[in-house]
């Protein structure tokens, strides 16, 4: 996109409210002198955009309200499901919560560790997962994340190497804290 | 002129009157003429009758069964009604469609409460109310539902603003309800279990979709309401029901045309049931459903699960995938069994790998949409250039298009064009703001270009990415039958606007945002704008003054000037002279006196 700064002429393109014509001042008729208005937002990063410089994780392109004109009852239903587009090999486990209607299903592949995980049951079912420690299991939550391995064994979820979970767990069970003690012993 | 506008120009024209006087002939003519017209119904074709003179306006005022109201602004209930006094079916917009992304405040208006009240007494026997973008209370729907005996058709589209409970007033006291449709509408929980509500013996109910309701309801009730309407054919569940509540209703109602699947997603909690299993009682439920055209929700799916909707696909007119993140191969093995296609919504997660393979299924695809799994600006899009070109080379009937992709190219557009042309709607939307030709860098002048001159039946169009003044004389030059025209961050000057204006005659609605227009070009345009539906421009370079000077020489065009912080959802503070929007639509009436403080109407 470089080289195309010049030629396009970007000053008269420039956004802002005002007769065509006048000078480039704050205060022209009609312009707000706010840096809240998305429009002075969109100016200043349009020059980042050029950029691309080493700047470290750059901010994103300040959103624009509105754009892209995507409804937000759209775009909020697809909030939860940014799935990995790869899904076909991923690893679908069912996950219950005691006392829960439903089963859900996800798939394990796509979290890169337990915090994310964990995240993820907490918003899925709603309930906080509380402290994990080896010794103590789960501290201050009404709820114990277990899963069921290979063997059938009942663990709790964090007591394993992430990697040897992905690859041993084969259902998830969000269990009441009580019924969790004495799990994770086992190891 | 649209019937909306009552008798505004339509008594200018009306200057004959040789048929003065009672004379029985006259009567007869008069009758005969009622009886034709009742015939009659394309509005477009009544306004044109309405013209010809008093006696064939009055008779297709008392023959009017079916109201259109464009803009619920642009005339008063009294004034419509005083004019058409044999209504049974009534469509009402309301707020402009860019009010959907956020640029407008919620309580901007469009209340339904005054055209409710003026129904209740001028059309009892009213049948049908179909709203879009209108705000409706629980009130107004107990006054409904208690006014009109007759009541069989609610629609409610991109509404809000009521609950649970005026629901419950419709299910209970519109007995002879046949539809009730609450297609993207906010529905808030009162607590009310609105589904129990329904009458206990049979019900006339054909269609009812809740698929955007975001409360659970009560299954149980559901499932009794399903048993006891057996002329259900259009039923959409929302993301609360589950896998096996969706079987159980295919057992009840094997009957339906189209289905709404909710989550297709969630599993009940009972632990020994195997995958494999499961699908086979789906399929078989599938199975059964041999009129089945329509499908759609999928909110939640669990891909596992599609095999199972094989059955239906050789039949399927239309599939909306567009809450279904999938990937390619996911999609493929759907879509090869979709030859009778005409409608496919989905989302670029499929990629243009699955495009392609729509293409080459779906021979006879009239409209698709292709909306993003991300929204966002900077990233690496899923479907691009590849896909549309794809689109155009396989399904050559296409007729209208909606297409939200992070880089696009001139020449697929064009291709499009020439591949499909007899598109009526081309909507394409390159996310990226101001963004050029992917290839050569070029703006995307010519694709549009190439679309308004191919593409001769073209009626909505919506451009995006880098564009210059050139694109916008193209518009004007060949774009003669267009109506709605979207504009986002694009033009160099004022003579973009101009262009458009000054060319096309059939311009009606046009949403302008961020572009570099301002008050020269407002100006030029003040010829259209009593023919237009409305004017939307926001962020652009009008200043107050040119709207005040346009508001001053057109007595009948009503001037909002709305200050809204989008980011904020909040009014903006700051001098008077600023605004965000300018949003300007005819009217008989003067100004209303419902809006809120962050509007200022000139």
């Amino acid at each position: 996109m470089g080289s195309f700064e010049n030629d396009l002429n970007l000053e008269a393109t420039e956004l802002r409210l005002g007769l065509p014509g006048t000078e480039e001042s704050e205060k022209g008729n009609g312009f707000r002198s706010s840096n809240k208005r998305p429009l002075s937002d969109s100016e200043a990063k349009q020059d980042g955009v050029e950029e691309k410089g080493p700047k470290a994780a750059p901010s994103p392109k300040a959103q624009i309200v509105g754009w892209p004109p995507v409804r937000s009852y759209r775009k909020n239903s697809l909030q939860q499901k940014k799935a990995d587009p790869e899904a076909a090999s991923g690893i679908y486990v069912k996950v219950s919560m005691d006392g829960a209607p439903y089963l859900r299903k996800i798939d394990i592949k796509a979290y890169k560790g337990y915090p994310e995980l964990l995240r993820a049951l907490e918003n899925m079912f709603k309930f906080t997962a509380g402290e994990y420690s080896e010794r103590e299991g789960y501290k201050g939550s009404d709820y114990a994340p277990a899963y069921e391995d290979k063997e059938g064994d009942l663990m709790l979820v964090g007591d394993v190497p992430w990697e040897m979970f992905i690859a041993s767990c084969k259902k998830l069970r969000i269990m009441k804290g009580s019924e969790a003690i004495g799990l994770g012993c086992g190891l | 002129m649209s019937e909306e506008d009552g008798d505004h120009h339509s008594s200018e024209a009306t200057s004959t009157n040789s048929l003065s006087g009672s004379h029985p002939p006259d009567q007869v003519l008069e009758t005969v003429l009622e009886s034709v017209l009742q015939f009659l119904t394309c509005r477009r074709d009544r306004n044109a009758a309405s013209l010809v003179c008093r006696s064939w306006h009055r008779a297709e005022a008392f023959t009017r069964s079916e109201l259109f109201i464009g803009n619920c602004y642009s005339v008063s209930p009294a004034r419509a009604f005083a004019r058409f006094s044999k209504v049974r079916s009534i469509y009402i917009k309301g707020r402009p469609r860019f009010a959907d992304f956020n640029l407008m405040p919620h309580n901007w208006g469009a209340h339904f409460r005054p055209w409710v009240s003026a129904m209740a007494r001028a059309y009892p026997w009213l049948e049908k109310v179909y709203l879009k973008r209108i705000s409706l209370t629980n009130d107004d729907l107990a006054l409904l539902a208690d006014s009109f005996h007759q009541f069989k058709e609610l629609e409610l589209v991109f509404c809000e603003g009521f609950g649970t409970r005026g629901l419950s007033k419709v299910a209970y006291n519109c007995r002879q309800l046949r539809v009730l449709d609450l297609s993207d509408t906010e529905v808030t929980d009162d607590n009310v279990d609105w589904i129990s509500c329904f009458p206990e013996d049979e019900t006339c109910l054909e269609s009812l979709v809740f698929d955007c309701m975001e409360n659970d309801i009560n299954f149980d009730a559901l499932e009794r309401l399903v048993a006891r309407s057996p002329l259900l054919k259009k039923l959409r569940l929302n993301r609360y029901a589950s896998m096996r509540q969706l079987y159980q209703l295919l057992l009840r109602a094997p009957q339906l045309t189209h289905l709404g699947t909710g989550s297709f997603g969630l599993i009940e909690n009972i632990q020994n049931l195997d995958d494999n299993q499961e699908c086979n009682y789906y399929y078989s439920a599938f199975a059964a459903c041999t009129s089945l055209v329509c499908l759609s929700g999928f909110k939640d799916v669990m891909p596992v699960y599609l095999p199972s909707i094989h059955p239906v696909c050789a039949n399927l007119t239309s599939l909306n995938f567009s809450y279904t993140n999938i990937n390619p191969q996911q999609f493929r093995s759907v879509i090869v069994h979709c030859h009778k296609l005409q409608t496919l919504w989905i989302l670029d997660s499929v990629c243009d790998e699955g495009l392609q393979a729509a293409s080459e299924t779906c021979k006879d695809l009239r409209e698709l949409r292709v909306f993003p799994v991300d929204a966002d600006e900077d990233i690496e899009g899923p479907v691009s250039e590849v896909g549309l070109q794809a689109i155009s080379e396989g399904c050559r009937k296409l007729q209208s298009i909606l297409y939200f992709c992070q880089r696009m190219t001139n020449e697929a557009v064009i291709a499009m064009s020439r591949n499909c042309p007899d598109l009526l709607v081309f909507r394409l939307c390159i996310m990226g703001r101001r963004q050029p030709d992917s290839v050569t860098g070029k703006p995307m002048d010519e694709g549009f270009g190439a679309i308004v001159k191919n593409c001769q039946k073209l009626t909505r169009l919506a451009v995006s990415g880098l564009l210059t003044d050139k694109a916008f004389w193209y518009i004007g030059q060949y774009g003669k039958l267009v109506r709605t025209l979207s504009v986002a961050f694009a033009g160099d000057s004022d003579m973009g606007l101009r262009y458009v204006l000054e060319g096309c005659p059939r311009l009606q609605k046009l949403e302008i945002r961020d572009s570099p227009f301002g008050d020269a070009a407002l100006h030029a345009g003040a010829h259209r704008y009593y023919n237009m539906r409305f004017l939307w421009m926001s962020s652009c370079r009008v200043s107050r003054q040119g709207c005040e000077e346009i508001a001053r020489s057109m007595p009948r065009l009503v001037v909002e000037l709305v200050r809204y912080d989008g980011e904020e959802g909040s009014f903006m503070e700051g001098d008077s002279n600023s605004f965000t929007v300018l949003y300007a639509y005819r009217s008989l009436e003067p100004p209303r006196n419902d809006a809120p403080e962050s509007v200022t109407i000139l």
